[in-house]
């Protein structure tokens, strides 16, 4: 496997963790669109700080396009504190606005420059180990100069004058994860009040506010150290998938930030097999393979996945049936028109029931021992009798 | 005299894309309403990313890049995305805001897969996903002004046959159900209407603008009335307005392209809207704070005046 490979995995799977995390807060407190308009609206951000830089990789690109992210939070707040416009509105003007912004400052002033729309909403993985974090001979001091040159030479057996580090994204990404996880162990417990109880979480003094906005903040720095390596459109599937599928496994915060940051990973590193296999956009596949996730997840998870619904629902309905027909046996028991009213092949008038079903109702209870059978008569057992009284006093 | 300027170059190109703008604002604007009124203005936003695999598939099939069979091809791929939105929703604990982020960003990706095929094929270029992300208004030719003319005429004729049932469904859904119309259904016509006005508005301002189409004329529209027939006559008007001026805007200088041109106009009949609409807008809003205010304290002085009066 050549090694190109590798480090586009690693930058994968640094950049599903790293949008999980944040992410998982975000599906919590419904407010997953905010990620959409931050990704879309820092593109004004981002060009004006490529005027200022000439490069796209500068640091910062990256706090100005953060910048700019907050700043669409703030816009959109202040629209919805007029209580003019309601939220949902408010995201949908702000950030076309500022994306058109965004377009028109790019086509008006930086044609003949190199900044590439399609690379910053799109991105492409497969490049991102192309830019590297080099260190240069000249900004070493000397002692540790001769140790890495002494250890380089060794290693690789030939002298350079630039000293590769590892892709660009890798740290990027890697620092954005571990600000996100300081983030959420530091104030674990303030987020989780702040999601599941905000009005309890101001009484107890802590400032949702400040929370809101320390989260936001978070996902504008994730959301643009990501677009170089998936683009501004796929770092949603990133950020919201995961964390939406985990949502469908468990109850429990903890489980669910665990299994959001196993299912990015996981995601990525299959997505980007496909993608490798199949040549084709490796954030694309990745993107696809989120949905097919949540998609079986949501068919098979015990308890609340679509077939155990549908089991549940099958099983209750028969139950249901054979409940209604020990109810009805008892009602008539002992009294002169019993006979009449337990007859099989009637019971589908007195019950008003197609056939079909009320002869395999009448299987399921004779299999039950609710009821047994006498010549063409039922007749309920014990058993059959405690359920309806069950159900009569219920 | 250099404001006029333009009024010479009224050739027929322009004359043809301002005509295209002002149609797809009109069918646009007024359909909005309905999403912005349910607050769900970012499903236009879903159904235009979701639309990208149809666009591609409908290629990767025919062959051809037709705009009406890839329209086609859009807009199934956007009602399937919409419907998927519902049906999350529906069956699923997953809030509406995830189930729509979460079907944008991956339908959108899917047809990324399925345009690296494309490309890989060579058989196409990557200036088809640029105009669907970007839009091209420029390229609207008179062939598609019909399209979208008998398109959109057909969504609003809809529109306003069911008006009633419409009207019922986006206010009060659960009284629509109870008096025995099937929300379910009009639901689905609803967000299928939306999906014709989206998938038309492709073409000219492109996947990520197209949602401010739908939410910028109805929001403006909102600000000026209470009543629903006047606020989708008002959005169509607004929608209208800004494609003629962000056309005619763009055309009158080069570097300013027109989908963003026509989303920023509609922004600002929405700030203008909300600055200063009678009854709700700000400024007449804090114009009758500062009059009752005043009012207040005419009545407080009276009061603290009117016992010393009396002891005098």
């Amino acid at each position: 496997m050549p090694i190109g490979n590798l480090d586009i995995i690693l930058i994968a799977v640094t950049t599903a963790s790293a949008c999980a995390l944040p992410g998982v807060f975000l599906v919590l407190r419904r407010m997953t669109l905010m990620s959409d308009a931050i990704s879309h609206a820092i593109l004004p951000g981002i060009v004006l700080a490529f005027f200022l830089t000439h490069s796209l990789s500068s640091p910062l690109l990256i706090l100005a396009a953060g910048a700019t992210g907050v700043l669409t939070v703030v816009f959109v707040e202040l629209l919805q504190k007029t209580k003019l416009v309601k939220e949902d509105a408010a995201i949908g003007l702000t950030f076309p606005a500022l994306f058109s912004i965004g377009v028109i400052l790019i086509s008006r002033y930086a044609s003949n420059i190199h900044l590439d729309i399609d690379a910053v909403l799109l991105g492409e993985l497969a490049y991102a180990p192309l830019n590297r974090l080099e260190v240069f001979i000249a900004d070493l001091n000397p002692l540790l100069l001769y140790v890495i040159l002494h250890i380089q030479v060794q290693l690789q057996g030939y002298f350079s004058f630039s000293f590769d580090l590892g892709p660009m994204s890798l740290y990027v990404m890697g620092v954005l994860l571990v600000l996100n996880l300081a983030f959420i162990m530091i104030f674990y417990k303030e987020l989780k009040l702040a999601t599941f109880d905000a009005s309890l979480a101001a009484t107890l003094g802590l400032s949702p506010v400040l929370i809101h906005y320390g989260l936001m903040t978070l996902v504008s720095m994730t959301t643009v150290g990501a677009f170089d390596a998936v683009g501004s459109i796929l770092v949603v599937a990133l950020i919201v998938g995961p964390p939406a599928t985990a949502y469908l496994m468990t109850d429990n915060l903890t489980r669910m930030l665990i299994l959001s940051v196993v299912i990015g990973c996981v995601n990525a590193v299959i997505g980007y097999w496909f993608a490798y296999i199949s040549n084709v956009s490796i954030a694309g596949a990745i993107a696809s393979m989120t949905f097919i996730v949540f998609v079986l997840v949501f068919l098979i998870v015990p308890n609340r996945g679509l077939i155990a619904i549908t089991r549940r629902h099958i099983r209750q309905k028969w139950e249901f049936a054979q409940t209604m027909l020990v109810i009805h046996l008892f009602n008539h028991e002992g009294l002169p028109e019993a006979e009449a009213e337990s007859e099989v092949a009637h019971l589908h008038e007195h019950l008003q029931w197609e056939p079909t079903f009320a002869s395999r109702v009448v299987r399921y209870a004779l299999n039950n021992r609710y009821v047994s059978q006498k010549a063409a008569q039922l007749i309920l057992t014990d058993r059959g009798r405690t359920i309806a009284q069950q159900a009569l006093v219920q | 005299m250099d404001n006029f300027l333009f009024l010479t170059r009224l050739d027929y190109t322009l004359i043809v894309v301002t005509l295209g703008a002002a149609l797809l604002g009109t069918v646009s604007g007024a359909l909005g309403t309905y999403a912005v009124l349910r607050r769900q203005s970012l499903l236009g936003d879903a159904i235009s990313h979701a639309a990208l695999p149809g666009i591609a598939i409908a290629f990767l099939l025919t062959g051809s890049k037709t705009p009406l069979i890839l329209v086609l091809g859009a807009a199934v791929a956007g009602w399937l995305g919409a419907l998927a939105i519902i049906s999350i929703v529906r069956l699923t604990r997953i809030k509406y805001d995830s189930a729509l982020a979460l079907v944008l960003s991956t339908f959108f990706g899917f047809g990324l897969v399925l345009y690296s095929l494309i490309q890989r094929s060579g058989n196409a270029n990557q200036a088809g996903l640029d105009t669907f992300i970007f839009g091209q208004a420029a390229t609207i030719l008179k062939r598609d002004v019909i399209t979208i003319g008998i398109l959109g005429g057909i969504a609003l004729i809809i529109m306003l046959i069911l008006w009633k049932e419409l009207k019922l469904l986006i206010f009060d859904e659960g009284f629509a159900a109870s008096l025995g119309f099937p929300t379910r259904l009009l639901d689905i016509l609803l967000t299928s209407l939306l999906v014709i006005a989206i998938v038309l508005g492709l073409q000219a301002v492109g996947a990520v603008l197209m949602s401010a189409m739908l939410v910028a004329p109805a929001v403006a529209a909102r600000q000026w009335t209470n009543r629903l027939n006047l606020m989708v006559f008002l959005a169509a008007v607004f929608g209208a307005f800004a494609g003629v001026s962000g056309t005619i805007i763009s055309s009158s200088t080069t570097g300013l392209p027109t989908g963003p041109m026509i989303i920023l106009c509609a922004t600002l009949f929405v700030g203008l809207s909300i600055a200063f609409a009678p009854n709700r807008g700000l400024i007449w809003d804090s114009i009758r704070q500062h009059k009752n205010r005043r009012s207040l304290k005419i009545a407080v002085g009276r009061l603290m005046e009117g016992p010393q009066q009396e002891s005098e």
